[in-house]
């Protein structure tokens, strides 16, 4: 991986020439037979694939209404050319959301509509030959779904949502990425994405508290499937593992501590992540989030709290009541699920966590916002709250804050460059490639006002920070959450 | 798939991480850090060790915080940091200091 080199960082995002075929040898690996039918596909590529993926395409279009409009829609007028960062980064003209869809759609007129039966060469119509297949498994995984291109196309055509069906075609004919579904599978036996067994966790959990109480002379706890517990904390099993995810977990701890919250984390609902959603998946998202309920019922809490994960609010926000409701039973005076950082503005705003802003006084902070929380959600009681409820807490700890072009915030945000269950190391220069817009707009902020920080609410954004900003020279640490701000400006002990 | 390491018939993925435990031998390890250009010290072999002896208890690589605790534990407490783990795996300690000890890749958000 050695000869992977990250564009020129400087401070502009040039849209480039286009390069045909230049990330077309860029491919995830293929999930082997005992990783595909572990979660309910084919193990390998079926004998009459092409006459099942038509079979299912047809399904999938009956089913989702939204997925028959996109395909139908798109009147090619551009617009969201130059709108995917791994267009930006790559230059592959395939890159650009149109043409991305356009995989998928030409088949969908060569079997679905009249013209593409009977004239297909007019109407630009094409078989569904081994060929297409290859390029759907290459271009498919070189989207991550992050929803850019749909603020700009004036049709509001969701390419996220024809990645899914497209996966979820190549899954079901036994052609699937063996990065998502191994994770898939991991969640189905162990509970979590990284495959942490109970009593490791449990370890873990001890080792943290432990240090905690080191640093900072106080208990904060670490709960782990406590009966009878007020709050459910699911967090991205990342918080376990990796730095500096770990920072993040530390601070809503000590959140749940200070505000005097009784919390839990669960063994067997060890994840907020749903990778479901990347390979489009109903029957595996609805697996995964049956978790969380029956977590819930068999420790008897009143509220559910997500923590710092991107796809996971939006799954949780806006599907988990279909996935996994009623909710009935839990205490109807808090959202259900409620997002950890609503948790702390709410603590703030009512002046319940006594803050030390100077704390971060090292840093110079911008936010990142995460595209399926920015594109795909919402927090709060208000239009917006997903930009202005971190930034918030963002501003409560800390003294420095700088906002990045506008171009690249809210909904307007770039990806990090590895989402969309695209956080694999056989992708690592696509990713790398991918965050350039995010790296360009980071780095101008850098340079005007020393901005040392960016805070995420992303475990995937944070994953691939770390990971690809050493490539542009960027020191990893200027990756972190926002409750490791939190963190380290919370003052813990008795109230006065 | 099949490959041959330090004269030994192992399977491995294709990232070439060994895929059974108990095929391991230290001699294998020198060899995955040389494709992985490192060069093993008694410090990597530290580490190496203690990976492998969290595996066997608790079926994972340790977590993050777990194995700097356990390196500070060992070998003081300037060794027990993120930045020292680094400074001996470059490409991130839980990818490659588990390649080398044997141990499955940790695939997640990490």
């Amino acid at each position: 991986m050695a000869d992977i080199k990250a564009p020129e960082l400087t401070g502009r995002i040039d849209v480039p020439a286009v390069s045909e075929g230049a990330s077309a040898e860029i491919r995830p690996h293929v999930a082997g037979e005992a990783l595909m039918t572990k979660i309910g596909f084919p193990g390998k590529l079926v004998d009459d694939w092409q006459a099942r993926a038509i079979e299912k395409m047809g399904d999938l279009l009956s089913k989702y209404r939204s997925l028959q409009v996109f395909l139908d829609i798109c009147v090619q007028c551009g617009s969201c050319t130059d709108k995917c960062h791994y267009f930006l980064g790559t230059g592959d003209p395939k890159n650009m959301p149109v043409a991305r869809q356009e995989l998928l759609r030409s088949v969908y007129r060569r079997y679905f509509t009249p013209g593409g039966k009977y004239v297909p060469g007019w109407v630009g119509a094409r078989d569904l030959t081994e060929d297409v297949l290859k390029e759907w498994f290459v271009y498919f995984h070189q989207c991550s779904q992050c929803r850019r291109c749909s603020v700009f196309c004036p049709y509001g055509i969701d390419t996220a949502e024809i990645s899914m069906a497209a996966r979820e075609i190549m899954d079901s004919i036994g052609m699937g990425q063996k990065y998502s579904n191994e994770i898939i599978g991991k969640v189905h036996t162990i509970g979590n994405n990284l495959g942490i067994p109970d009593r490791a966790l449990a370890d873990t959990l001890e080792t943290l508290e432990e240090e905690a109480k080191e640093s900072t002379n106080v208990d904060v706890k670490l709960p782990l499937n406590v009966k009878g517990a007020d709050v459910l904390l699911v967090t991205p099993s990342a918080d376990f593992f990796s730095e500096p995810h770990v920072e993040g977990l530390v601070g809503y701890a000590k959140v749940f501590h200070q505000a005097g919250i009784s919390w839990t984390l669960s063994s067997y609902a060890s994840e907020a992540a749903n990778f479901g959603l990347f390979i489009g998946n109903y029957d595996n998202m609805r697996k995964i989030a049956q978790r969380i309920r029956q977590a819930a019922i068999d420790l008897g809490v009143k509220r559910i709290v997500i923590g710092e994960c991107g796809h996971a609010w939006r799954v949780a926000y806006s599907f988990l009541n279909t996935l996994a409701g009623p909710w009935d039973f839990l205490d109807s005076r808090y959202p259900v699920p409620q997002h950890v950082c609503e948790v702390t503005y709410d603590l703030i705003n009512r002046g319940a966590l006594k803050l030390d802003p100077t704390a971060n006084d090292q840093y110079t902070v911008t936010f990142h916002d995460s595209c399926n929380v920015a594109r795909a959600s919402r927090m709060g009681d208000r239009p917006g709250g997903q930009f202005e409820i971190p930034r918030g807490i963002v501003k409560a700890v800390a003294n420095k804050f700088v906002e990045m072009d506008p171009e690249t915030t809210r909904d307007r945000t770039f990806c990090c460059g590895g989402g969309g269950g695209l956080l694999t190391d056989e992708l690592l220069d696509l990713r790398v490639k991918g965050a350039m817009p995010r790296m360009q707009a980071l780095k101008r902020v850098m340079d005007s006002d020393g901005v040392n920080y960016m805070a995420s609410i992303c475990a995937i954004c944070k994953a691939q920070f770390t990971k690809i900003m050493p490539y542009y020279k960027v020191p990893r640490e200027t990756i972190g959450g926002v409750h490791q701000l939190v963190s380290n400006a919370i003052v813990l002990g008795a109230k006065e | 798939m099949e490959a041959v390491m330090a004269g030994q018939n192992v399977e491995v993925d294709e990232e070439g991480y060994l895929l059974q435990l108990d095929q391991w031998t230290p001699e294998m390890a020198e060899e995955l850090a040389r494709q992985e250009g490192i060069a093993m010290t008694p410090e990597h072999w530290e580490i190496v060790n203690i990976l492998r002896e969290y595996y066997q208890e608790y079926q994972i690589a340790p977590a993050i915080r777990v194995l700097t605790k356990a390196v500070a534990k060992a070998l003081g407490p300037e060794k027990g940091s993120n930045k020292y783990l680094y400074e001996l795996f470059p490409l991130g300690p839980g990818k490659q200091a588990c390649k080398i000890a044997g141990l499955p890749k940790p695939t997640g958000c990490v």
